[in-house]
């Protein structure tokens, strides 16, 4: 058993971040994807850091971290300002800019 | 890999994945919120065993604490019955995203099993460096990517900035007075006095109980309208239902059915 089960355990994750992503319509659960995805990422790092022996994969991982910080704030705060304007959190009701 | 890291993968590795797939299938926000804290919880103690135990403190710390709270704060405020609407509004795209989302896993998977990795080389060479595995970590830090951490300050600070700047409302028009409230209240005529109380009985007094009107129907008014919507606020007829009770604990040899008091 190496590396390549948390690598494996990664791939699962993402995918499934992916697809909430795609599926789900909430905007909040959809975000909840995105940061699915990052810690999917983050996972691969680590895993790998320990793979090559080296402490970069781990720095790498924490910077991740703190981008993600910065957009779950962002990203919270515009689903608030459209929800205040629109009075949903689904992202099939901001459709202003279609056709 | 030690057994010991083994067993944690197929404890973990199975939990985390019903939870993350659990953000795919639940109906309520918050239900997804709790799962998605359980995968962050696990991959903090994931990070430890593979050797990174600051990275999993942080990971505890930020996520579940600080990220999955905003989370919930903001579910809190925009409300909780935010469910997802089970319309497609693109025809197919559902089908279309489990099929793109399957297609990218083989893709991944099959990348990934031509990799032929080997044994872990391990952190311990990494770590003897600055003896430990956080200030290794701080070494790296302020040196080589002190450039990169000088920019995530500066996004974080942006960041801050930004949300203030999305989270404030102007205020279009003059801020409501206690007298102008009142006086728009009187000249819609609705209801100018403040709701009635719940009712006060010898054996209820909490807010789910109505209060009786002077012709002994209860007051929908003074129980919470959310209680009433959720069918929890208690009817006239549980009053009336603890009667017998009431008589048997005065007599207990009473046999009657008891009767309104």
């Amino acid at each position: 058993m190496g590396s390549e089960y948390w690598l494996y355990l990664s791939m699962i994750l993402f995918t499934v971040g992916s697809l909430v992503v795609l599926l789900r319509r909430n905007a909040i659960i959809v975000f909840m994807g995105v940061e699915l995805m990052l810690n999917a990422a983050n996972l691969a790092f680590v895993a790998l850091a320990r793979q090559n022996g080296s402490l970069d994969g781990q720095v790498v991982a924490l910077f991740v971290m703190l981008v993600a910080a910065a957009e779950v704030v962002i990203g919270l705060a515009i689903i608030m300002a459209i929800y205040r304007t629109r009075r949903s959190a689904s992202v099939d009701d901001a459709n202003l800019l279609k056709y | 890999m030690g057994s010991g890291e083994a067993w944690l993968f197929w404890i973990l590795a199975p939990l985390m994945t019903v939870a993350a797939l659990g953000l795919l299938v639940v109906r309520k926000a918050v239900h997804a919120a709790l799962s998605m804290a359980v995968v962050m919880v696990a991959l903090g103690g994931v990070y430890v065993v593979l050797g990174a135990p600051f990275l999993g403190v942080v990971q505890v710390f930020v996520y579940t604490g600080a990220v999955m709270m905003l989370f919930l704060f903001v579910l809190m405020l925009i409300g909780v019955d935010a469910s997802d609407s089970l319309v497609e509004t693109i025809r197919g795209q559902r089908l279309a995203a489990v099929l793109a989302g399957l297609g990218f896993a083989v893709l991944l998977v099959a990348v990934a099993s031509r990799v032929a990795l080997g044994e872990p080389a391990g952190l311990a060479g990494a770590n003897a460096e600055y003896g430990g595995n956080i200030t290794g970590l701080a070494a790296l830090i302020f040196s080589r990517f002190f450039w990169a951490f000088e920019l995530t300050g500066a996004l974080l600070v942006t960041a801050a900035l930004g949300a203030m700047v999305l989270a404030h409302r102007e205020r279009l028009g003059p801020r409501p007075t206690q007298r102008s409230i009142s006086e728009a209240r009187l000249r819609e005529g609705k209801r100018i006095t403040p709701l009635p109380n719940p009712g006060v009985y010898a054996r209820h007094n909490s807010v789910d109980t109505p209060a009786l009107l002077p012709d002994g129907t209860p007051s929908e008014l003074s129980v919470s309208r959310v209680l009433t919507a959720r069918g929890q606020a208690r009817s006239n007829s549980d009053l009336v239902d603890d009667v017998p009770e009431i008589v048997r604990e005065i007599d207990p040899g009473h046999r009657g059915t008891g009767g309104r008091d």
